[in-house]
């Protein structure tokens, strides 16, 4: 556990850290950007909380049974945006045209549009989510075993 | 000896790597078909800005899917490897 | 406007990173200091994938308020982005087994850890 202005800081800072990696993964299809980039922006932030409260601290807020349910649902989003579109063939792009997230941009340079896209926003939304989950699980079953040695059942 | 072995084995792999990035296509110009097509075609196909994505995820979306996996099974494995050696630690 | 280069720099450079990443797998023998070399050795290819898909005087390949000018090839960077979380899985496996190795032993040389211990 490290001194107190670290730990005020740190408190303050999370915030800001989760609104920006949110914010690039459902950009994904308008800027750079995507799934796997926001997810590993957020899995820094919840490191950075591990490195300055000590990882006894985080373990009463953030269980690993929780971590797996989260990652879990990343995945079956993932597959099941793949098997939607099963009509014509495997990954096909069925929501090009229908007014939920289908709308073709013009040709050539043009501000972008967020509802655009398809059904490659929702499966931005699902790697961000399986990412994000599976990273801070890594960084908090090393800190545990090293530290503390007490892991749950 | 072994040190002799060694140096001689470095250096011969080392010499074919630069020959080979000395023969290869002028840096700039690179032959390029299939991306032409998609660079044209991606906003007509897809309806997305970004070609990168669309490439991940519409033209190449199995690469993806064998990417999720090799991260599931590598979290899975992790977390495995460690309750293992906390057991085997109450044990003795 | 870029001009030619000559010798083909980028790709003589990435060469030379994996050079760096074999001479650490054949002389080292601490396990952290392999690998790192793991990690130096991925960091090679990647700059090899990213400076073949290169057009001279390009953009990124992105619709959305574009300069002028040709535009990069996108498939060497969507593979890029793939390989460079297989590297993160792969490295958080080894220093795992790392760990193991440690508690098991109480040292770390790639020599010691050979032999077979009741």
């Amino acid at each position: 556990m490290l001194s107190k202005i670290v730990r005020t800081i740190s408190n303050q800072l999370i915030l800001f850290i989760l609104i920006f990696g949110l914010y690039i993964i459902m950009h994904g299809h308008v800027t750079p950007g995507g799934g796997f980039q926001g997810g590993a922006v957020v899995a820094s932030g919840v490191v950075m909380l591990i490195a300055a409260f000590g990882s006894s601290e985080i373990k009463k807020s953030l269980r690993e049974s929780h971590l797996s349910v989260v990652e879990s649902s990343g995945a079956l989003i993932f597959i099941g945006m793949a098997f939607a579109g099963m009509g014509t063939i495997f990954f096909y792009n069925f929501l090009v045209g229908t007014p939920v997230f289908g709308g073709i941009p013009p040709t050539g340079p043009n501000p972008g549009n967020v509802w655009t896209g398809g059904v490659i926003p929702l499966m931005n939304f699902g790697v961000g989510l399986k990412v994000m989950a599976g990273l801070s699980a890594i960084v908090l079953a090393m800190a545990l075993f090293s530290s503390g040695e007490e892991m749950e059942e | 000896m072994r040190q002799v072995f060694a140096w001689f084995v470095l250096i011969t792999l080392v010499a074919f790597l630069i020959t080979g990035a000395l023969l290869m296509h002028p840096f700039g110009y690179p032959p390029s078909d299939m991306d032409d097509y998609m660079i044209a075609n991606s906003q007509a196909e897809t309806a997305n800005n970004n070609v990168v994505a669309a490439v991940l995820f519409d033209y190449r979306g199995l690469d993806t899917l064998g990417e999720a996996t090799v991260l599931f099974t590598a979290v899975t494995g992790v977390l495995m490897l460690f309750r293992a050696l906390k057991r085997k630690e109450n044990k003795l | 406007m870029m001009q030619y280069i000559p010798f083909n720099i980028p790709f003589v450079a990435a060469a030379l990173l994996v050079g760096v990443a074999l001479f650490i797998f054949l002389f080292k023998r601490n396990l952290i200091k392999i690998v790192m070399g793991v990690a130096i050795l991925s960091s090679g290819v990647n700059l090899f994938l990213i400076a073949l898909g290169y057009r001279a005087g390009g953009v990124a390949p992105i619709y959305t308020a574009t300069p002028e000018g040709v535009m990069v090839l996108p498939v060497p960077q969507a593979l890029t982005l793939t390989n460079i979380v297989i590297t993160v899985s792969v490295i958080a496996l080894m220093l795992t087994m790392v760990m193991y190795i440690y508690r098991h032993m109480g040292d770390i040389d790639a020599k010691k850890s050979r032999l077979l211990k009741g």
